[in-house]
């Protein structure tokens, strides 16, 4: 299944206003030897530079959301959007995107306002090499936590930069402030890279991994904000939800903030997750928070053929 | 023991938010006196003010030009051309609308709100002209708030050259409270901005009804300094660290010779090499980038203000 010589790409600025990322990718390129493991070859890169350039999440479109089939076998022309003519560019280098010359794995490399720790984005609940390598870093960093968000959804899946690649992983550290580099932030996104790398060095030599289970926490739904006829916002997530990615959210429990100060609870049937809660980015898709349900995954054995 | 100072009441005051397009707290705060429809504070009239709607529209600091740099008098007497940046010719309508500044018809009061992502808690800021209205109000928030701590920052700046909006107004100061991602509208960041425009309304109330305010110190000001750059190669001019973990989100605390203010990417300690003590603030403060400031530097300093009643009392 995996080509000779593994093919890594670590991907930074897809946003360009998510400082981790864009820092640790122009270190890496300018001196790889953090990122080098025996049988891998590991391609740092910028994903979104005229973005990065501005310090702008984007410049036309998400880059992050245009992946799409539709997109990237559109006619090329110079009136697509900058990061539709982009997607097509990356999808040319690292995929193309469901064949097999496509990049082995690809590392996407994100920051979140929301108090989401380091959590890992993982898209297929059968990708089983995935499954293999998050389980291996939730050991290697415990007692710290690194939570699973499984993004599998019928509707509410998005098609990522990453996801031209054969096993796409997305790294998503915060809470950080866009525009901003945290050092703490900074040194978790390192440290679990460093873990990633070394699993797929560990599996490119031969080692053989067990079956194991991972957590999980698979997309739910999402929340919009309470707004006025004009589209505008008349509420903020509540105290008591703020800051409490990963928390349980009960029916019940205080869930928005109105500026006149009622509160607005939550009333849906049953306990549920919310994590991306108050995503600077998501105000305008609509999304307060999105909802998660725990489950619990079971990856066969892996070995290199 | 200073003299007791007497000053006319406060017949208008303004209260602005939005001057910087993502800082959410003063956008949505001002939004809701204007939703409410509050038009009176006792005897004086309030004027709500969205002071930058085309960069809130977009959810940017700023459309062209930072909008809180523009109310110098040169800059506000400068002719309007089709090169004019947005933000030159709003602070132009803005000072017609709550000045003309340095006019008697100016606004006796103005109150700018802004956000920052430093850990500054709820930050009072003024020129140091040792107004002491502006200082009796902050003293009375520094009294009367209790979510966050309350600090004064005098920037060194003599009036006659103030830039920012705020100095439209006879009387002005600026509420400042963090820490917030900009773009993001936290409700405990909301709740104690609103505190802190409610008590200075609150103090309209009392200041023109005739209450006297003894004189008194005034704690934990800090007045501006210097500020610091971040490290940059030589050769490329990009940045080569970041804020120090132990200096990250401790505004305000003390800043010794020897003690880290930055990490390079390379795992080294920058430290402070200045001699005297001083306070840092504005640590880390995403808008700052482009400014290249990575921090501000403060002496922490007691202020003595006079008793104060309205005049004609």
């Amino acid at each position: 299944q995996f080509s000779c010589v593994i093919r890594v790409a670590i991907f930074g600025g897809t946003h360009g206003n998510e400082m981790s990322g864009i820092t640790l990718v122009n270190l890496w390129i300018k001196n790889g030897k953090e990122i080098q493991r025996k049988g891998v070859e590991t391609k740092p890169f910028i994903t979104n530079p005229r973005a990065v350039e501005k310090c702008t999440r984007y410049v036309d479109t998400d880059l992050n959301r245009a992946f799409t089939t539709e997109n990237l076998s559109a006619p090329s022309g110079d009136d697509l959007p900058y990061e539709v003519k982009r997607a097509q560019q990356i999808n040319e280098i690292f995929g193309p995107k469901g064949s097999p010359d496509a990049y082995d794995v690809i590392f996407d490399l994100h920051n979140t306002t929301s108090n989401m720790g380091c959590t890992l984005i993982l898209e297929s609940s059968k990708d089983h090499f995935n499954l293999q390598m998050m389980h291996y870093i939730k050991k290697a960093i415990a007692p710290d936590s690194c939570p699973v968000l499984l993004t599998e959804h019928p509707l509410l899946k998005y098609s990522t930069s990453r996801s031209v690649a054969k096993h796409p992983i997305g790294l998503e550290v915060g809470p950080q402030p866009q525009g901003v580099l945290r050092s703490n932030i900074f040194e978790s996104m390192r440290v679990v890279l460093k873990h990633a790398l070394d699993f797929i060095e560990l599996f490119n030599e031969g080692l053989e991994f067990p079956p194991c289970s991972v957590d999980v926490f698979r997309v739910w739904d999402k929340m919009d904000y309470p707004r006025d006829t004009n589209g505008n916002i008349i509420a903020m997530v509540h105290p008591n939800l703020q800051d409490c990615d990963w928390e349980p959210l009960n029916p019940g429990d205080p869930m928005f903030q109105m500026f006149d100060g009622t509160t607005v609870r939550y009333e849906g049937v049953g306990t549920v997750y919310p994590t991306f809660i108050n995503e600077a980015a998501y105000y305008e898709k609509q999304q307060a928070f999105v909802t998660t349900r725990r489950e619990t995954l079971v990856a066969g054995a892996i070995k290199k053929a | 023991m200073m003299d007791p100072v007497s000053l006319p009441p406060l017949s208008r005051i303004a209260i602005c938010g939005g001057t910087h397009g993502n800082e959410m707290s003063g956008v949505h705060l001002v939004r809701e006196l204007q939703r409410q429809k509050m038009e009176k504070v006792g005897s004086a009239a309030l004027t709500t003010v969205i002071s930058n709607p085309c960069a809130i529209q977009v959810c940017r600091r700023y459309i062209d030009k930072d909008l809180n740099r523009c109310f110098t008098d040169a800059i506000l007497s400068s002719p309007v051309t089709g090169d004019t940046p947005y933000e030159v010719r709003r602070a132009q309508e803005l000072s017609a609308l709550l000045g003309p500044k340095g006019s008697v018809q100016a606004m006796d009061l103005v109150c700018d709100l802004h956000n920052s992502t430093s850990n500054m808690g709820l930050s009072l800021i003024t020129y140091f002209n040792q107004d002491p209205l502006i200082l009796h109000i902050c003293r009375h928030i520094q009294r009367k708030v209790t979510l966050a701590p309350v600090r004064l920052i005098q920037l060194d700046t003599p009036h006659s050259d103030a830039y920012s909006l705020d100095s439209i107004g006879k009387h002005s100061f600026s509420i400042e409270v963090g820490p917030q991602p900009h773009g993001v509208i936290r409700a405990d960041i909301f709740n104690i901005m609103k505190e802190a425009v409610d008590q200075t309304l609150e103090w309209v109330r009392c200041f023109n009804s005739g209450s006297a305010f003894e004189g008194a110190e005034v704690d934990n000001v800090y007045i501006f300094v210097k500020s610091v750059e971040y490290p940059r190669d030589p050769e490329t001019n990009h940045v080569t660290a970041v804020i120090h973990p132990q200096l990250q989100d401790r505004d305000f605390c003390l800043l010794r010779p020897g003690d880290p203010m930055f990490l390079t990417f390379s795992g080294d300690t920058v430290k402070y090499e200045g001699e005297e003590v001083l306070h840092p603030f504005f640590v880390n403060e995403g808008a700052y980038y482009e400014k290249n400031i990575a921090f501000h530097l403060g002496r922490r300093i007691t202020l003595t203000i006079p008793s104060l009643q309205m005049k004609g009392h």
